[in-house]
């Protein structure tokens, strides 16, 4: 069994308006050492889905069922004091806006120690002894001093290091990063990046990178999994997506893609429509109202939900198309608009 | 820190300044721009209703109330810093720094009569304060993070019937039924200062505290059940809960400490009101506090006195927002910047 492994998860929430099926039978695995890139649009299930794995549901109005398996322990069914007592410790995590997500009363110092005291039972001084230690890891210069200072006191960029020396101070072995990089300006999200990858080196974590920037994923990412509508529409190695992507959702993220060796003045190719309801989910596959090549599956994506199936070695694709037609649409129709453009 | 202590230090300064001028704009200033002759003004003051006209206008002039507005309020602050000499025409009566003014219709001076009134007041406040602060605080955490619940809907319900429910109605009705019918709380009227028996002091406060605690607990259910939803649904507790914080901390030491600057606020301004007198309680239970002591000033028309207390209420206001923004630098470390 993997370190990481989700099993058939969904999570659902009860609310007036009716079911919101946020995650709608998500399986993927992952092991320690690897990076897992999650991408798609807002609201198709990454954070809720990264949250249900640190156990952040439980306990609220939230149906979860299916399972998640860390390092041989299932977590949908352990008690809420359990999965607590594995947060912060064995898996953390690294949020999109460290002004809001770091608490404004505390310094930083004091939400690292208090980060590390509760999994360890240290003095205060040894506890920020280690918290100097981690601000210098991830960077942060005079870190002695920096320690006391108040997260309105850092940059941006400052303070998204402080937050990965939070994540990072109990030496987690899986690491989620929720769109680590969205809040800063680009200079720094590249930093940021390169820190990330040389720290998951060091620490020999899992990490998952949940975003909706494909440049991201493409720095970082050893798979790629692409989710739409709470479902897993395309999974496969960094490559596959890249190289050999076969998903109609997948190229139209790529097309909608700022690129440096394109010209600038060219348009992208953006997706039509907006991301599906997750009440009323669209009929057969979700994307279908917003999917070019729809027509083409004889209204088969009308109807029924496409299964995700293997393409070749490894590489998962939910599409009714065939695969050696997607394949062909891709190289003939798709690519070269994609580079001419 | 320093720089900001020293700004809010000279800005309670120059309140204190504005507040006087403003007091004694009240007494001396607008009767005389509606019309009332000094001479009048004067009969008022001293309280000499019988007095023929040429006493009183002797009196005026004596006390000066026919000088220019800028002597008269330079004289007043000079009486307030180092005392001053009220000339009644029989006597020369002194009345010592801080001199809050010279009652002529009980012959005596305000300011010790207020230090008199005040423990009462004080104890009142004090006691009641802490009780509210508790009782509130602690049911508007529950009835938030319990949120629709039987208990939020019974707490909410009740609290709305604490706002609305005045205490003179509340106190006797408590009156009535634990003093007088259960004889479990001390009677209306009484008060034992605490340096004579503290027990007995207690026992003496407990109804009025409970009555005046829950007037204001209600507000402050209400303020810190909002002020918890808020501050629950930040990204700052999602963190707290993904550190593995265990649910009570992540509560008390992540999402009280956000909601609890708006309920000090409030705090100190009901405190610093209360301690100026909490004029219904104590006319409710008979206190002899300052409340009370402003409803007689007022009921006998004693101008020096009304003055004393309006301006002893005003200092501590002034005071207590003093405090509150202090207290803000320590609660919130972004107020330090501004």
């Amino acid at each position: 069994m993997s370190f990481l492994e989700l099993k058939d998860l969904r999570i659902h929430f009860p609310t007036d308006d009716g079911l919101v099926r946020s995650v709608d039978g998500l399986s993927f695995s992952l092991e320690r050492g690897r990076t897992l890139g999650i991408v798609g649009e807002s609201g198709s299930g990454k954070s809720v889905t990264s949250l249900g794995i640190l156990g952040l549901h439980k306990g609220g109005r939230a149906r979860i069922s299916g399972e998640i398996w860390l390092d041989g322990e299932e977590l949908v069914g352990a008690s809420q004091e359990h999965v607590r007592r594995l947060r912060g410790k064995k898996m953390a995590m690294i949020f999109q806006d460290p002004l809001s997500a770091m608490h404004p009363f505390y310094t930083v110092g004091d939400q690292i120690i208090e980060a590390y005291r509760i999994h360890n039972d240290v003095s205060k001084k040894v506890a920020r002894k280690h918290a100097v230690d981690m601000l210098g890891r991830v960077g942060i210069p005079q870190p002695d001093r920096r320690v006391d200072s108040y997260p309105h006191e850092f940059s941006g960029g400052m303070r998204q290091r402080a937050m990965i020396a939070m994540a990072l101070s109990c030496d987690p072995e899986l690491l989620i990063a929720d769109e680590p990089t969205t809040a800063l300006d680009v200079t720094v999200q590249a930093q940021i990046l390169d820190l990330m990858r040389d720290l998951q080196r060091d620490f020999d974590a899992a990490l998952i990178i949940i975003t909706h920037d494909l440049g991201v994923v493409a720095e970082l990412s050893d798979d790629i999994l692409v989710m739409y509508g709470g479902k897993c529409v395309e999974y496969g190695t960094s490559e596959d997506i890249f190289e050999r992507p076969e998903h109609p959702y997948t190229w139209g993220l790529l097309g909608s893609m700022p690129r440096l060796d394109r010209e600038p003045t060219e348009r992208l190719l953006p997706i039509k429509g907006s991301p599906p309801s997750l009440i009323n989910v669209p009929s057969g596959c979700a994307f279908h109202p917003r999917c070019v090549f729809e027509e083409r599956t004889g209204g088969l994506a009308k109807v029924e939900v496409p299964e995700l199936l293997e393409s070749e070695g490894g590489h998962l694709v939910r599409c009714h198309l065939p695969a050696e037609r997607r394949r062909a649409i891709w190289q003939k129709e798709v690519k070269p608009n994609l580079e001419a453009s | 820190m320093v720089s900001y202590i020293i700004r809010r230090l000279i800005a309670a300064v120059l309140m204190l300044v504005v507040v006087s001028i403003v007091t004694f704009s009240i007494f001396f200033v607008i009767p005389r721009l509606a019309g009332v002759t000094t001479i009048d003004f004067a009969s008022r003051y001293v309280g000499s209703k019988g007095a023929s006209a040429e006493t009183v206008a002797a009196i005026a002039d004596k006390l000066g109330f026919n000088d220019p507005l800028v002597v008269q309020y330079g004289r007043w602050i000079k009486g307030i810093v180092l005392g001053a000499e009220y000339d009644t025409g029989a006597s020369v009566e002194h009345c010592p720094a801080p001199c809050l003014g010279y009652s002529f219709i009980t012959k005596t001076p305000v300011w010790p009569e207020l230090l008199d009134r005040l423990p009462v007041t004080v104890s009142l406040a004090i006691g009641a304060s802490i009780i509210w602060l508790i009782a509130g605080v602690a049911t508007g955490v529950v009835s938030a993070l319990r949120r629709g619940s039987f208990f939020d809907r019974a707490a909410m319900g009740v609290a709305l019937a604490g706002v609305s429910l005045p205490i003179f109605f509340t106190g006797i009705i408590c009156l009535v039924f634990f003093s007088y019918r259960f004889g479990i709380t001390a009677p209306g009227g009484s008060y034992t200062a605490i340096t004579e028996n503290p027990g007995e002091w207690a026992y003496d406060l407990i109804l009025p505290w409970i009555t005046l605690a829950f007037l204001y607990a209600a507000s402050y259910a209400r303020l810190t059940r909002a002020g918890m939803l808020e501050t629950m649904g930040e990204d700052y507790i999602r963190t707290a809960r993904a550190k593995g914080l265990p649910e009570s901390k992540v509560i008390v030491k992540h999402g009280l400490r956000g909601a609890l600057t708006p309920i000090l606020t409030i705090f100190g301004l009901d405190l610093g009101l209360l301690l100026g007198g909490a004029v219904l309680t104590e006319s409710t239970f008979s206190l002899p506090g300052l409340g009370k002591y402003a409803v007689q000033a007022i009921q006998s028309n004693d101008l020096p006195k009304i003055m004393g207390v309006v301006l002893l209420v005003t200092l501590f206001v002034v005071l207590a927002n003093l405090i509150v923004d202090l207290l803000y630098a320590v609660v919130d470390p972004r107020v330090r910047l501004g």
